[in-house]
């Protein structure tokens, strides 16, 4: 079948040149020291990258080493080293790790030592666990650290205090500690280049997100959309090679909207898209590919996903904006998704049941962020009761494979799916 | 499980004070509460542990009562909101919220402390929609143009949201009362801690702890009172000597609280307890907040630069630890429990630098977990008593 080898190689294109991207940069990291390059430990939610690529500056996002380390098999034994030293076994298990990580030499995904930090820019976003991550890496490293509050949307809104709270911070604090480790000083036309980068790639990105709203949807959001965030939630925001993927990427699932295909997964292409789920919390990363197969096995495709909003809401209409660069950095931070308030997290999930809609509304609970978990069995029922559809809730962790029960899970989302054929057969959704 | 003091059994009237704080904090449906807002007319505002600044509330005729859990009632509907993996007060929390308990408050404030908390203020929204509910966004960023800005309009919005639920506007004159009226209260409360300190057998931790607890529910005026009062009658013991006990600096319960039965265990076991952070909205501040001047000023300037170093709270430019060293050092204390809520982030995130600083310091110290439920005591009364005995060898 010509059309479906033309398409899976077409996919393969964006996805090669995005894990060029990423390996690219864990190389430029690994060689950041000897060529005199400065990097900042940093955080996904609420990150900075324009403002650190405008002074030249490599971030480097402790999270996302640790989400490698959940794929590569290498966590357990990083998290058993920070329980040996005392960091309990009830805490977020990236934070620990990450630890763990410093301790076996901080070798990166590519099998290359990370570099020390220069600076480290707590960007306090959407997490009260952040605070004591960097608190808890300021002892491990002799840099300066620089804090970023960013308020919490309590009331569902941002009001100017809370932008003018987070840019001042910005100018008062970041900036001159950039300013002050690089040696450079800050250039706002800079900034407003790499900004108006951002809001082009995010264009491509809202509408790859977006494309799932076919029937059938083209991309699975949530498995697949870990791979589609990647580049913009990490070093690339601002970037052309940012553009330049986006763009391809969006080319690409616009040609399976046209085919009318269905999204790649590891084993090919789903050939019948069964149930249309809306799923809520981060994913498994040390049985990704297990775990996703239990979605595929029974013909299930993400249709939309709250994960793929944490280091940026999109699909709201916000752009970083070159008019109001640090403005909109702010109303970047004040926008991720575990920023905002519960109530709004329930509108947008019931949003997207109906937008896309779905089948059902998932929820992969994990035990490491309380962020994201406490309160997500109440988000069900409210979810449940707006709309009408069934709502399934299971268990697991980012990066403990402790907490990671393949056959639980995969009972618990068998009888889901059956749920969800009676609500069919009493014609209750779709 | 009876938590009902020892004391009680004799008729003295330290032991009916006693008794009578135990009693006012085992009413989970807050019946004084009910009879303040009928005898004045005032609202009355639930708070969340750790603080808030409860001067502006009475400022405006509004009646601040902390919600510290509920100890061990029997959980019915708490638990359908939260997994096994988070901490207990938020369901017990719940628990009294859909119980009716919490009915004669007229809102509540969840002070910016983990996430857990966070998110609760949002379910509450859902829960209680016709209710105040504000999240008091503490600042992470102590500049006065950065921070104190943006926790002044933050307590302005909260000023407002009181006025909506009905209490009265604020003005400079009543918050600078109030203030005036908060820090007699809280000299009352240091000078206990530094008499406890001193001499723990005067002020054993299980009392000290209810007369706090009873701060959270009466009026400040009230319970200055009861202070000085608790104050005298310690004074008075005469029968109250030393023993030979471990002094000990208990830390890691400043949100969810452990059992009264649990801190008599400690007690019990060998332990005297010379400095804790229970109940802390009592002494967040380590001075007076200052009558000078623009009294909502003070309040931000206070939370600014002199509150103790929580976990919750960025550590900024100080050393990690180092308070807790110095607390050690200062009240004589021998040794450190590290006693948090399982699954508490804060605390738990926390303790690996803390003991790091004691340890490095040559203090020792033991920890352990409980949950505000937690009705056995055996393994943490061995735990303590070792630990207790171990001190007591080597000092
Ligand atoms: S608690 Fe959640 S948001 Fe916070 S660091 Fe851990 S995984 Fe990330
Ligand atoms: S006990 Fe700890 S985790 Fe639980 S609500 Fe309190 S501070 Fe948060």
């Amino acid at each position: 079948m010509s059309t479906t080898e033309e398409t899976s190689a077409a996919k393969d294109q964006s996805q090669d040149r995005q894990k060029r991207m990423i390996a690219g940069h864990f190389d430029k990291l690994a060689e950041s020291e000897e060529r005199g390059e400065k990097c900042v430990y940093t955080y996904v939610p609420g990150n900075l990258t324009e403002l650190l690529l405008s002074f030249d500056v490599n971030p480097v996002l402790p999270e996302i080493n640790a989400l490698q380390s959940g794929m590569r098999g290498l966590s357990k034994e990083y998290i058993t080293l920070a329980e040996k030293e005392g960091h309990s076994e009830d805490v977020c298990t990236y934070v620990k790790c990450d630890i763990g990580m410093k301790r076996a030499g901080n070798i990166g995904p590519t099998g290359k030592r990370l570099p020390n930090p220069n600076l480290l820019l707590l960007s306090y976003t959407g997490c009260f666990t952040f605070l004591k991550w960097f608190e808890l890496l300021r002892e491990e490293y002799d840099c300066p650290v620089t804090m970023l509050h960013v308020p919490y949307q309590a009331d569902g809104k941002i009001t100017d205090e809370m932008r003018k709270y987070v840019v001042d911070q910005m100018k008062k604090k970041t900036i001159p500690a950039l300013e002050k480790m690089t040696g450079k000083k800050f250039d706002i036309d800079r900034l407003r280049e790499l900004l108006a980068r951002s809001a082009k790639a995010e264009d491509d990105l809202v509408a790859v997100l977006e494309s799932a709203k076919n029937k059938p949807s083209p991309i699975d959001a949530y498995f697949g959309g870990v791979y589609y965030i990647g580049p913009i939630f990490t070093a690339f925001r601002g970037t052309e090679d940012a553009v330049a993927y986006y763009r391809e990427l969006r080319e690409e699932v616009e040609e399976r909207v046209r085919l009318g295909k269905g999204p790649i997964i590891p084993s090919g292409e789903l050939k019948e898209e069964k149930y249309r789920l809306v799923v809520e919390g981060p994913p498994n990363w040390t049985s990704f590919r297990k775990f996703w197969d239990m979605f595929t096995d029974e013909g299930a495709v993400v249709v939309a996903s709250t994960y793929t909003k944490v280091g940026g809401v999109y699909d709201d209409g916000f752009r970083h904006d070159p008019d109001r660069p640090l403005e909109s950095l702010a109303e970047y931070c004040l926008g991720c998704y575990t920023n905002l308030n519960l109530p709004a997290r329930v509108d947008k999930l019931a949003g997207y049941v109906k937008d896309y809609e779905a089948d059902g509304l998932l929820i992969n609970s994990v035990k490491s962020c309380n962020s994201f978990s406490a309160g997500q069995l109440m988000i069900l029922r409210e979810v449940e009761n707006r709309t009408g559809v069934p709502g399934g809730f299971i268990e697991s962790d980012l990066v403990d494979p402790r907490y990671f029960s393949a056959a639980n899970i995969k009972n618990r989302l068998e009888s889901y799916f059956q749920m969800i054929e009676q609500k069919r057969a009493q014609g209750v959704t779709r | 499980m009876s938590t009902t003091l020892e004391a009680t059994k004799d008729t003295s009237p330290l032991a009916k004070l006693i008794s009578d704080c135990e009693e006012l904090i085992r009413d989970t449906s807050l019946s004084t509460v009910q009879a303040w807002k009928e005898r004045t007319g005032g609202i009355a505002i639930g708070f969340m542990p750790t603080y808030i600044p409860r001067e502006l509330l009475h400022a405006q005729g509004v009646l601040p009562v902390g919600i510290m859990g509920a100890g061990d009632i029997e959980i019915i509907r708490g638990d359908a909101y939260y997994q096994s993996y988070i901490c207990h007060i938020p369901r017990s929390t719940i628990e009294l919220g859909l119980n009716g308990s919490l009915d004669c408050l007229d809102g509540m404030v969840f002070p910016a402390i983990c996430d857990v908390i966070r998110n609760l203020s949002g379910m509450w929204k859902m829960m209680f929609p016709t209710k105040l509910v504000h999240y008091l966004d503490v600042p992470q960023d102590f500049h006065a143009e950065m921070g104190g800005e943006f926790y002044r309009h933050d307590l302005e919005a909260l000023s407002a949201k009181l006025v909506e639920a009905g209490a009265k506007p604020l003005t400079s004159e009543a918050l600078a009362e109030s203030i005036r009226l908060y820090n007699e209260n809280g000299r009352r409360v240091r000078a206990l801690y530094d008499l406890r300190r001193r001499e723990p057998w005067r002020v054993p931790t299980a009392e000290l702890y209810v007369i706090l607890r009873a701060g959270l529910i009466l009026p400040v005026e009230e319970h200055s009172i009861m202070l000085d009062r608790f104050l005298e009658l310690v004074q008075a013991e005469d029968d109250r000597t030393p023993m030979d006990q471990a002094r000990v600096i208990l830390t890691g319960s400043f949100c969810e609280q452990p059992p009264l039965g649990l801190i008599k265990t400690l007690e019990r076991a060998g332990c005297y307890i010379v400095d804790d952070d229970f109940v802390q909205v009592s002494r967040w501040f380590k001075h007076d907040i200052s009558e000078e001047g623009d009294p909502l000023g003070a309040l931000v300037d206070a939370f600014l630069t002199d509150a103790f170093a929580s976990p919750t709270r960025y550590i900024d430019e100080d050393e990690k630890g180092r308070e807790l060293v110095e607390r050690v050092q200062s009240s004589g204390a021998e040794g450190v429990l590290f006693c948090a809520p399982s699954f508490c982030d804060p605390a738990l995130l926390d303790q690996p630098m803390e003991t790091a600083a004691v340890t490095r310091a040559g203090i020792p110290w033991t920890a352990f977990k409980f949950s505000e439920d937690t009705g056995q005591f055996q393994v943490i009364r061995e735990q303590a008593g070792t630990f207790a005995d171990s001190i007591k060898l080597w000092s």
